[in-house]
This record gives C-alpha cells, sequence and structure tokens, in this order.
C-alpha cells in the first residue's frame, strides 16, 4: 500500500530565509506521526508544506502516491484535513455550521448541503462529543470544546489524513489527554492517518507511533519514541538540563525539566549515569 | 416597488398605477406616461443600485474580514467621481458620456489599487484596505481641487453628481446596468459558500479545497465592476453597502448563502424607499438621493452598533 505521506529531500525558504533542509520522511497509512522540536524548528512550516499553505522550493512530495502537484485545492481537501492552531476569535457561526462548512469540497457550485452531508456532520460530533453544543455560538465556547468542535469540523470532511498544529497547546491536563485519546481513537477505529506538531514530549511519547525531532530545519531523529527520546538527543536539541527516565506507567520515556536550583551534584552525577 | 412608482410630484392614486401595470385597466394617457417613462426606470435603477451597493458592502466585508469595508472605502467611488467631474467639464454629454468617464474613472482606481497590492502582499487585507483608503482620500482631494477651480454652472452639475443622483434615470440606461449588475451578482452569488469559508481565515479556507487567491481576484473584480458601473450610473449614494449587510446580519445570520440575495432585496428595497423620501419630502423639487440614504443610514448604524455590542 502506498504511504499516507512520502516526502523526499524536501528544502524550503521563507522569505529568503532556509527554514527546511533536505527534509525527508514517509508515514505509512494509520501512523499517529508526531513531529517535535524546539521553537523555530521548522516543524509548523513542514505542516504547511504537507497542507499545501505554503510552496517547496526543493524536493518531493507525495500524498497518497500522487505528487503534491497534481492536486487541486478541492481534491486535495477531500483527502486531508487541518486542526488549525489559530483560528478567528469572532466567529459568527453555531457549531453545527461550522462543522458543516468542512462538507464544502463535496458540494455543488451553490454550496447546498445534502443530507449525506447532515448525517456526516453529527456523526463527527457525536464521535467527539460536542452533540449537545451543536446551537451555541462559536465565541461561546470554551478553549477545550473550541478545539473539539475543530477536530470534529476535520473529521466532518471525511479525510484520510489529519493534520493537526499544537492542538493542547492551550488546554489544561484533562483537556489534553481527552484531546489525544480522541486521535487514538479515530486512528485505531477508523484507520486515518495522523500528523501532530507538538511541543509536549511527554504527551508525543505516551501517544506517538514515530517521531521526528527537528532542529533548526533538519532531521535530528527520527523512529520510535523510545529511540528518538534519549537523554543525549533532547539534550543536544533543546539545549537545556533535563531529566529523562521510564514512565511508572509503563514502556516509554517521561522527560522532565529541571530548573537550575534544581541542579546539585546528585542530578550531575545522574546525568553522567544517563550519558554511560 | 409599486408604491415607488405610484408616488411621484404630480400626485396619483396607488389603486389606479397598480392597474394601469398590471394592464387591467388603462389609466389616463398622462399617468401612463409619467408611469413608464419616468418613475418606472427611476424605481428600477433604485432597486438596482440598492441590491449593487448593498452586496458590494457584503463582499467587501468578508473578504477584508473588517466591518467597516464597502467598495467605497476602496476609493472606487472617488476615482469614479473624477472621471465624472472630468467628463461633465470637458462638456460631454450627461449619458453616455459623463458616465463612461465615471466608470473609467473607477475601473483606473480599481487598477491601480491591483497593481499596488500585487503579489504576496495581496492576500494581507490590511495592505488592501489602507492603499484603498489612501486612494480615496488622493481621489477625494483631487475632486475638491477640480471643484474649487470651477466657477459657472457647471459646478451645480458637479455638485448634484456627487450626492447621488437617481433622476436622472431612463430605460435604455436601467437595462445597460442590469446587464452588468446581474451577471456579477450571480457570480458572486455562486461563491456564497466560499465567503462562509473566508470568514475562517485564510490559511483554514485553504485546506477546504478555496483558492484564496483566485476567488479573492474573481470576488474583487466582479464587485468592482458592478459597484462602478452604478456609480456611474448614478453617483455616489452612500452608507447602502455599510447599513445594509450588518442589518441584515442581525436578522438573517452569518450565513452568506442567504446573505446574498437578503443583501439584494434589502439594498434594492432601502434605496427605492430612500428615493420616495427624497422625492416627497421636499415642498419643491426633490432632493439627491444620496442625502436621504446617508441621513437614515449614519444614525440607523449607530443605533445597530449600540446595539450589537450589548
Amino acid at each position: 500500500m502506498k504511504p499516507s505521506i512520502q516526502a523526499t529531500s524536501l528544502h524550503a525558504t521563507y522569505v529568503s530565509l532556509s527554514v527546511l533542509q533536505d527534509v525527508s520522511f514517509s508515514v505509512p497509512k494509520g501512523e499517529f506521526f508526531i513531529i517535535i522540536g524546539p521553537n523555530g524548528s521548522g516543524k509548523t512550516t513542514l505542516l504547511k508544506i504537507l497542507s499545501a499553505i505554503m510552496p517547496f522550493q526543493r524536493g518531493n512530495l507525495e500524498i497518497s502516491g500522487i505528487p503534491m502537484a497534481k492536486y487541486s485545492r478541492r481534491s486535495l481537501a477531500r483527502i486531508m484535513a487541518l486542526v488549525p492552531q489559530t483560528v478567528p476569535e469572532d466567529l459568527p457561526f453555531t457549531v453545527r455550521e461550522l462543522i458543516l462548512m468542512a462538507r464544502t469540497p463535496r458540494m455543488g457550485l451553490l454550496g447546498l448541503e445534502g443530507d449525506q452531508d447532515i448525517r456526516m456532520a453529527e456523526e463527527a460530533m457525536a464521535f467527539t462529543g460536542v452533540g449537545p453544543l451543536a446551537e451555541r455560538k462559536m465565541d461561546q465556547l470554551s478553549g477545550g470544546e473550541r478545539q473539539r468542535v475543530f477536530i470534529a469540523r476535520a473529521i466532518c470532511q471525511e479525510p484520510q489524513i489529519i493534520l493537526l498544529d499544537e492542538p493542547t497547546a492551550a488546554l489544561d491536563l484533562a483537556h489534553q489527554v481527552r484531546i489525544m485519546d480522541l486521535m487514538e481513537k479515530l486512528r485505531t477505529e477508523k484507520g486515518l492517518t495522523i500528523v501532530m506538531v507538538s511541543h509536549d514530549i511527554n504527551l508525543a511519547a505516551m501517544y506517538g507511533n514515530r517521531l521526528m525531532l527537528l532542529k533548526k530545519g533538519r532531521i535530528v531523529k527520527m523512529g520510535l519514541p523510545g529511540d528518538v527520546l534519549t537523554f543525549e538527543t533532547l539534550e543536544e536539541t533543546y539545549e537545556c538540563p533535563l531529566l529523562v527516565d521510564e514512565s511508572p506507567l509503563g514502556n516509554f520515556r517521561r522527560v522532565t525539566l529541571v530548573p537550575r536550583k534544581f541542579i546539585s551534584e546528585d542530578l550531575q552525577t545522574m546525568a553522567a549515569r544517563n550519558k554511560r | 416597488m409599486v408604491l415607488g412608482i405610484s408616488v411621484g410630484s404630480t400626485g396619483s392614486n396607488f389603486k389606479e398605477t397598480l392597474f394601469s401595470l398590471l394592464g387591467i385597466e388603462k389609466a389616463d394617457a398622462m399617468l401612463e406616461t409619467i408611469i413608464w417613462r419616468i418613475r418606472l426606470p427611476r424605481v428600477f435603477l433604485a432597486a438596482l443600485v440598492g441590491a449593487a451597493l448593498s452586496l458590494g458592502g457584503l463582499v467587501f466585508q468578508a473578504l477584508l474580514r473588517n466591518p467597516l469595508a464597502e467598495p467605497y472605502i476602496l476609493g472606487i467611488s472617488s476615482g469614479s467621481g473624477i472621471g465624472a467631474i472630468i467628463g461633465i467639464l470637458t462638456g460631454l454629454s450627461p449619458f453616455p458620456g459623463v458616465s463612461l468617464a465615471a466608470f473609467a474613472g473607477s475601473m483606473a482606481t480599481l487598477l491601480l489599487l491591483l497593481f499596488m497590492t500585487s503579489g504576496k502582499t495581496m492576500l494581507k487585507k490590511n495592505t488592501l484596505l489602507l492603499s484603498g483608503v489612501m486612494v480615496n482620500a488622493f481621489c477625494g482631494a483631487f475632486i475638491m481641487f477640480l471643484i474649487s477651480i470651477t466657477q459657472d454652472d457647471r459646478l451645480h452639475n458637479i455638485l448634484f453628481w456627487l450626492m447621488g443622483d437617481l433622476s436622472m434615470a431612463d430605460l435604455p440606461q436601467v437595462w445597460l446596468l442590469a446587464a452588468v449588475v446581474v451577471p456579477c451578482t450571480a457570480l458572486i452569488f455562486c461563491l456564497s459558500n466560499t465567503m462562509n469559508l473566508f470568514l475562517m481565515g485564510k490559511e483554514l479556507a485553504q485546506t477546504m479545497g478555496v483558492n484564496i487567491k483566485v476567488i479573492t481576484a474573481i470576488l474583487l473584480v466582479a464587485t468592482s465592476i458592478m459597484v462602478s458601473a452604478t456609480v456611474a450610473a448614478c453617483g455616489p449614494i452612500g452608507f447602502v453597502g455599510l447599513v445594509i449587510p450588518h442589518l441584515l446580519r442581525l436578522v438573517v445570520g452569518p450565513d452568506h448563502r442567504v446573505l446574498v440575495p437578503a443583501c439584494l432585496l434589502g439594498g434594492g428595497a432601502y434605496v427605492v424607499l430612500c428615493d420616495i423620501l427624497a422625492r416627497t419630502l421636499p415642498e419643491q423639487g426633490e432632493m439627491p438621493a444620496g442625502v436621504v440614504t446617508a441621513m437614515i443610514g449614519a444614525p440607523l448604524f449607530i443605533v445597530l452598533l449600540k446595539k450589537s455590542g450589548s
């Protein structure tokens, strides 16, 4: 089967500044792929290139085995949906109206929705648990509710691939888990490919099938969470004191920030042991 | 509309007019002539102008995501004002001479604007809006200059044109305007769902299959042509493009698939109504319709602002 995303040696510049260099990767269908990295590493740029919002200068990008250039915006919208990081605050629509708009790439010239469209919207709302909010205005929702509505919107687009830009960034703990569980459920129940940009290394460790660690536009490391999230790699990439150990929950890494006041001799020896 | 046709300075009877229009019963010859030759074209013109202007306002507000946007703010009306004044000063006939000059003026302004904001910056709404405000200010100053050097009775013609005047309507002119406005309106109606997506932000709209650059250009050009034709036909009539879309948004909601037809009807009705007032309120003669639309529109807009704020 063709991989959902196949990128070969992507290069991108923005205002004559190189933001991505020689980025090659492949995401098989049905994988939860998470891109992590410090600020300015090119994570969001990569996501914008994947969603055709930004062009790339060199390299090759295939979505479901077809080169990006062969897609019209409409045909791309039928297989890929984006959950953006920021959306206008003052959206005048209700939750139901907003979610229904996702059907546009499948609607006719006048953009009138049919029974099938309404059914898909209902299903997406049920899946994400935003059904009770259907008639609420978008500006009356909390941050977590908004995020779930935008995920429902993406699901309603009936894509094969969902791209998410830091969906948990502004959420409290309970909502973070809820969003990540939702993505996991989408992957396992609907077989969707999920590509997420995240700042949260611990969530990435717990949910990602594979991770990509970016720094200054280059791939530092890519692979299973356990292989990417090592003390050496992370300390070198983020340039700050960290503690990396096994999570008591099970077989995955846990990354803890280490504030300056805790850097004692004890920890330094631990760091040394970690390095070995 | 029938009301608009039946009301006029010669005074007449509503029932007679209705019968005459429907061809049920012939009114006397004089009234027939007034109805078919003078009032009917005028009411049609008012309806077309109102529909085009309010739809223009709606499109610009969606496109620029700015509630203050209307075609006039981008300098399209001032541009055609310059064209019209030059037309009047060089002694062209009111129709089609001055109208064509006005149309040329507004098209030149639009091209200048597109040229100024072309390339990458075109997608940034503030660049477009700011350029428009600057073009508008420049054209306004130029109009003042032209007025200040004009001394004879042409000055009255210029001022009356600038205030927005529906009184010169005749049927060929109405048909010509309709031929421009109707296709543009149809095109905009087809893009009404896309305008909904514009409100979600340009990036998200793109991932939902919208080619932002192309659609922006189509909407901008279609709207500008439509509004330019309107301004060329009857001068700048203010506040329709601002008040009607805002009012209707409160009534029918934010969905452009409903708003587009609502603006066509609402805008048309508003200008016809204003024109009736303009014709009947003064004891002698009549006021320019633009005066009435602004006099009602401005306070109404403030009331709307207060209401939506609370």
